[in-house]
């Protein structure tokens, strides 16, 4: 099949490719642009490995062809931290807040968390457990994810946090 | 899992995808929010050599009000169904139903007009679309038709959508004001499809129940609209025997499969506990 030719902004910087209208948005990402914080999972929509924003939506860019993404904003894990290398709060709290163990789901947890914060910068512990029903961890029984997401709205809230030792 | 090859195709309106649409022939197939298409393709149970996006057409989006109707465009995505102030308001049902489907990536693109379109006996929508006693408008190329929800599906992925013909919009009557409504579906798990739901919508006189609407969700091939169950309670203040004689009559209309829900006897007895939580819960929600 003729390939597609897609313009986008992945992370900040203009991206232009050719691709198949087949590729899916998570081959794109991790085999032409060489983003593998985007994880393949369950390759069936449910696991949310693979989640990365776009035009301001948590998406499973496994279930989505690269061509949909054509003109849109895309924001991976890679494009968390700032350009010197500070971590994001979300970051930060996932280290601090021991929220992940084999570090599988992370990427589309962090992600995931930066959107439901976004749209909810306050969340109960209820409205952050709904907001990442679609991400699933089969380490940490979830309890840290939680607190870590709460660490980065307090932070990004302007509330002192308590940063566990080094 | 990487999908066959496939043309892609981007129309900016209805008149030019319906066009594509019958050029392609039935080898052409609409995309809406993907999540029930992509997966079937990875898989090969779907393996459309065209796809006609339908992302870019701005005239299948938004929702509106239209003499007494609320009247959804197809591309309409489930977290705008969420987050509509008008239509938590006047039509409640559809924000509860769509709180249930699947998980938030997959509200964000998965599409109203896609979940009713697809004729999946396991998506949720169509239940309360026959409750609600919607129309959906179809296109095809010879112009634009009108069905009732109710004479829509004929078995599992089997509607009267012809080829080349697509959902544009969903048009539902406004429930008067003072109306309960309910769904209640029965799953494992966060993003499961129902091992049983109950779509219920009815209005109250004097203590009584004036009218009544009652759909089922995944309990047969094709979604079903309880009109035995529903005939029952009317008139009746939702006594506890009323009650278990409406989930009854709903469960003798019920023939589900037996899967990994469970098997088809306890599914069949699930249909008719959502149908009785689901009127007691209207029921405290009518004026």
């Amino acid at each position: 099949m003729a390939k597609a030719q897609i313009t986008l902004k992945v992370n900040g910087k203009p991206v232009e490719a050719l691709v198949e209208p087949r590729t899916l948005l998570i081959h794109f990402l991790r085999e032409q642009l060489n983003l593998t914080g985007p994880h393949i999972g369950c390759d069936t929509s449910h696991c949310g490995a693979c989640t990365v924003d776009l035009n301001g939506k948590s998406v499973k860019s496994c279930t989505m062809f690269a061509v949909q993404a054509d003109g849109a904003d895309v924001l991976t894990i890679e494009g968390m931290a700032a350009p010197d290398g500070t971590l994001h709060a979300l970051q930060e709290g996932f280290r601090e807040m021991h929220g992940l163990q084999c570090g599988f789901c992370t990427p589309g947890m962090i992600v995931r968390g930066y959107r439901l914060l976004k749209e909810n910068a306050n969340p109960s512990e209820d409205e952050i457990r709904m907001g990442i029903s679609g991400n699933l961890c089969r380490c940490t029984g979830y309890q840290n994810i939680v607190k870590a997401i709460q660490f980065a709205a307090a932070k990004l809230a302007g509330a002192p946090v308590k940063e566990a030792a080094e | 899992m990487i999908p066959g090859a496939f043309a892609y195709h981007r129309p900016k309106s209805v008149k030019e995808a319906v066009a594509m649409l019958a050029d392609l022939g039935e080898d052409a197939r609409p995309l809406a929010g993907g999540h029930s298409l992509i997966p079937m393709m990875k898989l090969r149970l779907a393996a459309p050599t065209h796809l006609v996006d339908l992302g870019a057409i701005g005239e299948l989006r938004g929702i509106r009000a239209e003499g007494g109707d609320i009247v959804i465009g197809a591309m309409t995505t489930q977290h705008e169904l969420i987050a509509d102030v008008t239509l938590a308001a006047k039509l409640p049902i559809l924000r509860e139903t769509a709180l249930v489907i699947a998980d938030p990536q997959v509200r964000y693109v998965g599409t109203l007009g896609g979940n009713v379109a697809n004729g999946d006996p396991g998506n949720d929508m169509p239940a309360v679309m026959l409750c609600l006693g919607a129309t959906y408008h179809i296109a095809g190329k010879a112009g634009e038709r009108k069905i009732a929800a109710r004479d829509f599906y004929e078995g599992a992925y089997l509607t009267a959508l012809e080829p080349g013909e697509m959902v544009t919009a969903i048009r539902i009557p406004a429930p008067p004001q003072g109306h309960g409504a309910a769904y209640e579906k029965l799953k494992r798990k966060v993003g499961d499809y129902a091992t049983a739901a109950a779509a219920v919508i009815l209005t109250q006189s004097q203590g009584r129940v004036a009218t009544c609407s009652i759909g089922l969700t995944n309990v047969a091939e094709t979604p079903l609209w309880a009109e035995e169950a529903a005939k029952i309670v009317v008139g009746s203040a939702l006594d506890a025997a009323t009650v278990k004689k409406a989930a009854a009559a709903a469960e003798s209309i019920a023939s589900p499969a037996s899967d990994n829900r469970g098997p088809a006897q306890y599914r069949k007895k699930m249909a008719g506990v959502m149908v009785a939580r689901a009127l007691t819960r209207a029921k405290s929600r009518a004026a």
